[in-house]
């Protein structure tokens, strides 16, 4: 179901939910709401369903405004949170609930069922409540229930938060495959980057009530439009003084600008390491964490603080070696404006203007 | 659509249906007795409240309800806390008689309490011989309110006391605190609240009942009439005025104390 | 000490729980099977138990409907504001601050033959107070918190997903009631009922007042056993209390066994 929305606004008595949201989202993707709690995520998507009525703005399904039309009537799918089941019914009860609701025959349900229960390989499970089922089982149940009665767009309400880490990793790449073989349009709502950008087609990124970004995951990590997008997305290191750092002297041109450096924009190693040693300067190591398949070094350039990686192959560094540095680029921003500067003595002298 | 549009009917009616029950069977009523105590201009009102025989049953009322509710919290704390704390053979039997005063009508209370403490009962006998009577006198009023009011301080305790993490006795212990000095610091204050609570809404019942007092009280003017007596009395002696000065200042008194009540459990939830 | 308390914790309950109860037992017995049953079948006897129980009947069925819709509404409806709701639901416990008596006096005030409404009403040929309609009126009044106390709470812990994803599921709201609502909350329910049953049965105060206990007419089960109590007629009140008091105990037991599923719905 292509999905749009113009000019979605949402308050909570004096609380300003969702401000001004657009968007569009093509049949068949499947979309992430990424973004930190109490952003209004869920809010855009309780909208979606007709939980929650918005108080300007459209929302249209397949060309077709839907803001008059009751939950009932909107052929979505929704899974909650908590999955919300029905807990004094079995599996079966939950996943016929919708179909029983829609008058289907009686055949025809207990068809469906059956191939829902398979689906989710929840055979062998048919007759338990949901107490008797473990968490990556009830949301498989929830799940199963949302689909039976064939929505043609799928919400789902953190559909991963009240699950073991472990079992969670295993859950995303079900979850993924199985839209993709079903093809119906879904959306998402997450507070965790990996998550969102491991399932997701497309990533739009809310905070405060606004939308921020919308993109692929790679689009969003490497071209973040605002400095939430920027720091939000991977991790970062924020440097006041970039035109202390060699190769970005131009930025003293933009007073007042700040940078945000990614991990994986810094190199570090010995002078023999290094291509273009002209652009490096040099640094001192701070401090070494070992995370399991390589290291976390922090650097000290001038007066600046950076953070980066360092392969386990490469000669052990210890802190206080002096080190060669090299910042490949950097993201640059301001009141009001944001940009993307790459090193000027390593290969472009023209900063990238987005 | 249409089935929309219906149960949008449905649901108007029943709004309306479920609000017009609420506003007739409960706020008219209520607020018709206020209007009517006045109805009459304050100077008869306050005729009415000044009867010396209407205060007196107002106080007699107050102080008999006093007693019995000081009465039920010592007995039900101890028994909140028996119940709750210990194991032993026939505690679930105590525990679902606990209830039995809500369940029996307050007319078989009475019945009960006058066969026990009449003038031929053992009881009655015994008291007789050390020279004193209870039936048809203040003791037997308390006893009948002591009756009725009987769950309510242990209904109160007994949440407090489950929740009540065991942790919190066993760090008192390790400090070194005796049995007795943890019962008093650490467990007595948890279950104040409850104690508090509970024993308010005995009071304001206490203050109400009707059904078993009347039967075992006398109800002599001045000496074993109390409040709710008194105005059934005027009821029936086709004075609804005094009775209707009497219930009102009876009245505000029970929604100060249910106002209280719910004041302190909201506090309680806040926390 | 703990043997102390326990002791004394059966000693309390023994005599004020206990013995009036078997009293009460045995005084129905005071003149054999004969003098119980003649208490009992007696015609005015008979007259009052019918009397309580139309009024129970009728009670039971209008509360616990008007109670769970109340529930829903003070619990779940947008349309009703916050500060609303909050007014409402602490005048939802007045009835029990209330003296039985005057709950009575409220609706002799109100509907009283002397009254305008009740004048009205009575030109129709409708009467209200000193008749059935009114006797089933004050128990309404009396016993109106009951069921709404028990109800509303399990609501408020079960939250409204469930029936959130009911209506995504494309049900309307009988549906989503009765199937995904009401398997929740009945034994709550059935738990207020049984209260109000037992309040019913029980009711003295009011019933009396807006009664005017006029023999054969307007007597209930406890205003008999008043009468008789008045009337120096000891027995005959026992018998009818003894009924009573089994109606009461068969009802607690009813109680414990609902409370004991409402703990796993």
């Amino acid at each position: 179901m292509h999905v749009e929305v113009r000019g979605l606004n949402k308050r909570f008595g004096e609380f300003q939910a969702v401000k001004d949201v657009d968007f569009s989202i093509a049949k068949g993707q499947l979309i992430g709401l990424l973004g930190p709690s109490g952003g209004g995520k869920t809010s855009i998507l309780r909208m979606l369903a007709g939980l929650e009525t918005p108080d300007a703005g459209d929302i249209l399904f397949h060309g077709r405004r839907v803001n008059e039309l009751p939950p009932q009537e909107r052929g979505i799918g929704f899974v909650f949170q908590n999955y919300a089941l029905f807990k004094h019914m079995t599996v079966e009860g939950n996943i016929a609930f919708g179909l029983e609701v829609k008058k289907w025959s009686k055949p025809r349900i207990k068809e469906r069922v059956a191939e829902l229960v398979e689906l989710t390989g929840l055979s062998g499970f048919e007759k338990r409540y949901p107490h008797q089922l473990s968490g990556g089982q009830r949301q498989r149940v929830a799940f199963a229930r949302a689909l039976a009665p064939e929505p043609q767009l799928l919400l789902l309400d953190e559909p991963f938060a009240a699950i073991d880490a472990k079992i969670r990793q295993e859950l995303r790449s079900w979850l993924r495959e199985m839209i993709d073989r079903l093809g119906i349009t879904s959306i998402f709502v997450t507070h965790d980057q990996d998550e969102a950008i491991e399932v997701a087609d497309e990533i739009m990124i809310i905070n405060k009530g606004n939308l921020e970004q919308k993109g692929t995951p790679w689009e969003i990590y490497k071209n973040p439009q605002t400095p939430f997008v920027a720091g939000f997305i991977g991790e970062s290191t924020i440097v006041e003084n970039i035109a202390s750092i060699r190769g970005f002297e131009d930025a003293a041109s933009w007073p007042g600008t700040k940078a945000l450096i990614r991990p994986e924009y810094v190199e570090i190693g010995k002078p023999s390491e290094f291509r273009l040693l002209s652009a490096t300067e040099t640094g001192k190591v701070r401090h070494l964490h070992f995370r399991g398949s390589e290291w976390l070094v922090e650097v000290e350039v001038g007066s600046s603080k950076l953070v980066t990686y360092r392969s386990l192959e490469k000669e052990v560094l210890h802190p206080g070696d002096p080190v060669q540095v090299l910042v490949h680029r950097a993201y640059l921003f301001n009141d009001s404006d944001s940009w993307i500067m790459e090193n000027k003595l390593k290969e472009d002298p023209m900063p990238v203007h987005i | 659509m249409s089935s929309t549009l219906q149960s949008r009917w449905w649901g108007w009616g029943f709004r309306s249906a479920v609000m017009l029950y609420f506003v007739l069977l409960i706020v008219f009523p209520i607020l018709g007795i206020y209007g009517q105590s006045l109805s009459a201009g304050w100077g008869a009102f306050a005729d009415n409240v000044t009867e010396p025989l209407a205060w007196k049953a107002v106080a007699l009322t107050v102080k008999l309800a006093l007693i019995a509710t000081i009465i039920n919290v010592l007995i039900g704390t101890m028994a909140g806390w028996v119940l709750i704390r210990y194991r032993f053979p026939g505690r679930k039997l105590l525990n679902s008689m606990v209830d039995l005063p809500f369940a029996l009508p307050t007319a078989v209370a009475g019945l009960m309490i006058l066969l026990l403490l009449g003038p031929q009962s053992p009881v009655g006998q015994w008291a007789e011989r050390l020279g004193f009577t209870i039936l048809f006198h203040q003791p037997a009023i308390v006893i009948a309110m002591v009756f009725v009011t009987f769950p309510f301080v242990i209904r109160a305790v007994q949440p407090l006391l489950e929740e009540m993490d065991p942790a919190e006795e066993e760090a008192a212990y390790t400090m070194g605190a005796t049995k007795a000095a943890t019962f008093f610091r650490v467990i007595l204050p948890n279950m104040a609240p409850g104690i508090a609570s509970g024993a308010m809404l005995a009071f304001s019942r206490a203050l109400a009942e009707f059904g078993a007092v009347v039967l075992v009280a006398g109800n002599i003017p001045g000496k074993t009439l109390i409040a709710s007596v008194y105005i059934f009395g005027e009821i029936e002696s086709d004075n609804v005025v005094g009775a209707t000065a009497v219930s009102v200042i009876l009245l505000t008194f029970s929604f100060l104390i249910l106002w209280f009540v719910n004041h302190l459990q909201t506090r309680r939830k806040g926390r | 000490m703990r043997r102390l308390w326990i002791l004394l914790t059966f000693v309390v309950f023994a005599l004020l729980l206990g013995a009036p109860v078997v009293r009460i037992a045995m005084g129905a017995w005071d003149q054999g099977w004969s003098g119980f049953a003649g208490g009992l079948t007696r015609p005015e006897a008979l007259h009052a138990l019918w009397m309580t129980t139309l009024i129970v009947i009728a009670v039971t069925v209008i509360n616990t409907f008007f109670g769970v819709m109340l529930s829903l509404y003070l619990v779940r409806a947008a349309w009703l504001g916050p500060k609303l709701k909050k007014l409402m639901n602490s005048i939802v416990d007045l009835p029990f601050a209330v003296s039985p008596v005057i709950g009575g006096l409220m609706i002799v005030l109100i509907l009283g033959p002397e009254t305008a409404l009740g004048g009205l009403l009575g030109s129709a040929g409708i009467k209200i107070v000193y008749a059935l309609p009114g006797m089933m009126i004050a128990t309404l009044f009396v016993t109106f918190p009951l069921v709404i106390r028990e109800v509303m709470p399990v609501l408020q812990e079960i939250g409204n997903q469930q029936e959130e994803a009911a209506s995504t599921l494309g049900a309307y709201g009988w549906t989503t009631f009765w199937r995904v609502t009401w398997p929740s909350i009945r034994w709550s329910v059935v738990y207020g009922v049984v209260l109000t049953v037992a309040r019913a049965l029980g009711e003295f105060g009011a019933v009396l007042v807006v009664s005017g206990n006029i023999l054969f007419k307007t007597q209930t089960a406890t205003t008999l056993v008043y009468q008789d109590v008045e009337n120096f007629n000891l027995t005959s009140a026992n018998s009818v209390a003894l009924v009573l008091a089994a109606g009461s105990v068969a009802l607690l037991l009813l109680m414990e066994w609902a409370k004991s599923r409402q703990g796993h719905h």
